[in-house]
């Protein structure tokens, strides 16, 4: 017999991890729709972002001015990056900008760590994990925290570009780049500002994961997480971040528990982009992405 | 005009041009003195791996190169190579070593277009996100599937000893002549290919896949060409990696890092170029030796192997992103341009004194 209490649990379990995912792959399209490019270092930036914050608090800085300190780091950051590795690259093709990121997700990686050390940090946001259960579905109270966070997140950032002029600029560009140009906005300006809105991205789901995971290494890895993501969502939408999130994050699980034991358990770490691919030969340009139009 | 003639009558003339006078001089090197001179250490930890990554960059060339489809799983073709030439050699042996080798380097050709398939709907970064999932599924399942590893709990394979035709190949020098006899030939028969019209079809689909199908390159066959060339070179050099260099190898040596080392390879060496590939990989073998002994001679024993390391991936990072500002063009383009002054002052030099 079916056990649908148990499926509806696995569901529930998968949908709110998805919407970790879906923090991440945020991050990801904010930069694609702006700029073009495919920033793998996203996953660096989480854990530099995590990083700095878990250093911050373990040497004494109380929270609030922790959070702020590294809001201020992840900003110098994002004008960093648009200064020293897209200004330089600009008119490049694509493919260049990615490797780009390639090699400054290794800089962040290696900065990172070599500042504040290799070791494995706790994180504690103070947030209660005991499950608590609605008609008889165990669900985690952390997960929903997460859940809403990212809610929010996402509830600002649809009010921030569409009552804001920086928001209209990035819109701007994501829609024409030679428009915007034309019309007098500032590209650097606008990317250096959407850099530095991925990175806060990153400082939420670098807390988010490090609190789940303890902050070390592995956390970059998440980006690995976020691509299957990307690619079911379509790499320059938000919305297609969130439900893509969802949709990987519930299958993801539902495979694992009812797929995984005919492969001997571990499959989570490819069902998702087996997924994806699947579902990209039907639509190339994932669920809400832009259609190419090629013309010779 | 009169100098293209010249030069154009040079051609008919004299088939020893410069550039197949410096790789004869190459080969006299790395087969009559090399082999007898260089340590067991130059041997072992330099020359060998430079090859099978130089081989591993050649294959990758192809299909990201010259074929444009970027793909960030090399490091699994590698390790279908490695574990099918594992199981040939195990299962059947009465194979001779070669021909594992060269049907290791079939079954990772099949292996790569099945996971090619994709390229025939998917372009850019939705293909190289989905080249990830083989990079991921190979793992998983040679880890898994304890068969591949011939019931090794961890996966991990120990390479047989190197025979050429009932030859025993052992100790350093063998291993090196063995892995360079192999990557001369792969290298060679790739320059052959990409002089083809195949090789012509590579670039055209790489410049502009609608216009080239407008021309009339068979799209479909030329990018499941690319991917299955490519795997079969990469999987020979994966062959080689676990064979010949490491010895004895497990799953995860061949994890995604592996695949973006050979990707740098060719970046920093240079995209669509048979000598980038080899610049590139002597770089990415040399460079961090060179980096950890100039760090260790400049700061003593201050800091421990993690800043080491550490501080190598920056630099590495770094170096990346320097390289794609300065010269996108690779090493390659730097030589080249080298080369053009050495010759200009060479042909200045000429007519002064002749």
């Amino acid at each position: 017999m079916f056990d649908y209490q148990f499926f509806i649990e696995v569901l529930v379990g998968g949908l709110l991890s998805g919407v970790m995912y879906s923090l991440v792959a945020i991050g990801f399209v904010l930069i694609y729709k702006t700029s073009g490019v495919l920033n793998f270092a996203q996953g660096a930036m989480l854990l530099f972002a995590a990083l700095t914050f878990v250093s911050l608090v373990e040497r004494g800085v109380p929270f609030a001015a922790a959070l702020l300190l590294t809001l201020v780091v992840m900003v110098l950051l994002g004008i960093a990056i648009e200064r020293t590795v897209l200004r330089p690259l600009v008119n490049q093709p694509p493919i260049t900008l990615f490797m780009a990121t390639l090699g400054l997700s290794y800089v962040i990686e290696g900065a990172a760590q070599l500042l504040w050390g290799t070791q494995v940090h706790g994180l504690d946001l103070g947030i209660n994990d005991t499950p608590f259960t609605v008609a008889g579905v165990f669900i985690s109270q952390f997960d929903l925290f997460a859940a809403a966070i990212a809610g929010a997140m996402v509830a600002l950032f649809a009010l921030f570009f569409r009552y804001t002029r920086t928001g209209l600029a990035f819109r701007a560009v994501a829609d024409d780049q030679f428009a915007a140009l034309a019309v007098g906005l500032r590209l650097p300006r606008v990317w250096a500002a959407v850099w530095t809105a991925s990175g806060i991205v990153a400082l939420v789901a670098g807390l988010l994961w490090g609190a789940r995971l303890g902050v070390q290494f592995s956390l970059s890895l998440v980006v690995l997480k976020a691509l299957p993501v990307l690619v079911l969502g379509g790499f320059d939408s938000v919305a297609g971040a969130i439900v893509g999130g969802l949709l990987i994050g519930a299958i993801e699980k539902i495979a694992e528990v009812y797929v995984g034991p005919f492969f001997g358990g571990g499959i989570e770490a490819w069902a998702a982009y087996v997924v994806a691919l699947g579902f990209l030969l039907v639509r190339p340009s994932g669920l809400f992405g832009q259609k190419l139009i090629e013309r010779v | 005009m009169s100098a293209l003639v010249e030069q154009a009558q040079l051609v008919k003339t004299s088939w020893l041009t410069p550039s197949r006078a410096g790789i004869a001089l190459l080969f006299v090197a790395a087969y009559g003195i090399v082999p007898f001179t260089a340590s067991g250490y130059l041997l072992d930890a330099i020359l060998t791996p430079f090859l099978a990554l130089a081989l591993a960059a050649v294959g990758l060339n192809v299909l990201t190169g010259y074929a444009g489809q970027v793909s960030l799983g090399s490091a699994a073709f590698m390790a279908v190579g490695a574990y099918a030439a594992y199981n040939f050699n195990l299962r059947i042996p009465e194979l001779p070593l070669l021909f594992s080798l060269v049907l290791a380097g079939v079954v990772a050709a099949a292996v790569g277009l099945v996971f090619g398939l994709p390229s025939l709907r998917l372009r850019g970064f939705y293909l190289a996100v989905s080249t990830l999932a083989a990079q991921f599924f190979v793992q998983w399942a040679l880890t898994k599937f304890a068969w591949f590893s011939n019931d090794n709990p961890s996966g991990v394979i120990d390479a047989p000893p190197l025979s050429i035709a009932g030859a025993l190949l052992t100790g350093a020098p063998g291993r090196y002549v063995f892995c360079l006899t192999i990557v001369v030939v792969a290298t060679f028969l790739t320059v052959r290919l990409l002089g083809s019209q195949s090789g012509r079809n590579f670039i055209a689909v790489r410049d502009h896949e609608v216009a080239a199908k407008v021309i009339g390159v068979p799209v479909l066959r030329t990018k499941l060409l690319a991917f299955g060339v490519s795997s079969f070179l990469v999987g020979i050099a994966g062959v080689l990696w676990a064979f010949a260099y490491l010895r004895t190898v497990e799953p995860d040596g061949f994890n995604l890092d592996r695949s973006f080392q050979i990707l740098f390879i060719i970046i920093i060496g240079g995209l669509a170029s048979i000598r980038g590939s080899f610049l590139g990989a002597a770089f990415i073998v040399v460079f961090p030796l060179l980096l950890s002994r100039v760090g260790e001679a400049l700061l003593g024993n201050v800091f421990d192997s993690g800043v080491l390391e550490m501080s190598q991936r920056i630099v590495i990072g770094g170096l990346i992103i320097v390289f794609l500002i300065a010269e996108p063009k690779g090493l390659v383009a730097l030589v080249d341009r080298l080369e053009e002054q050495v010759s200009r002052h060479a042909g200045r030099l000429k007519r002064r004194f002749i």
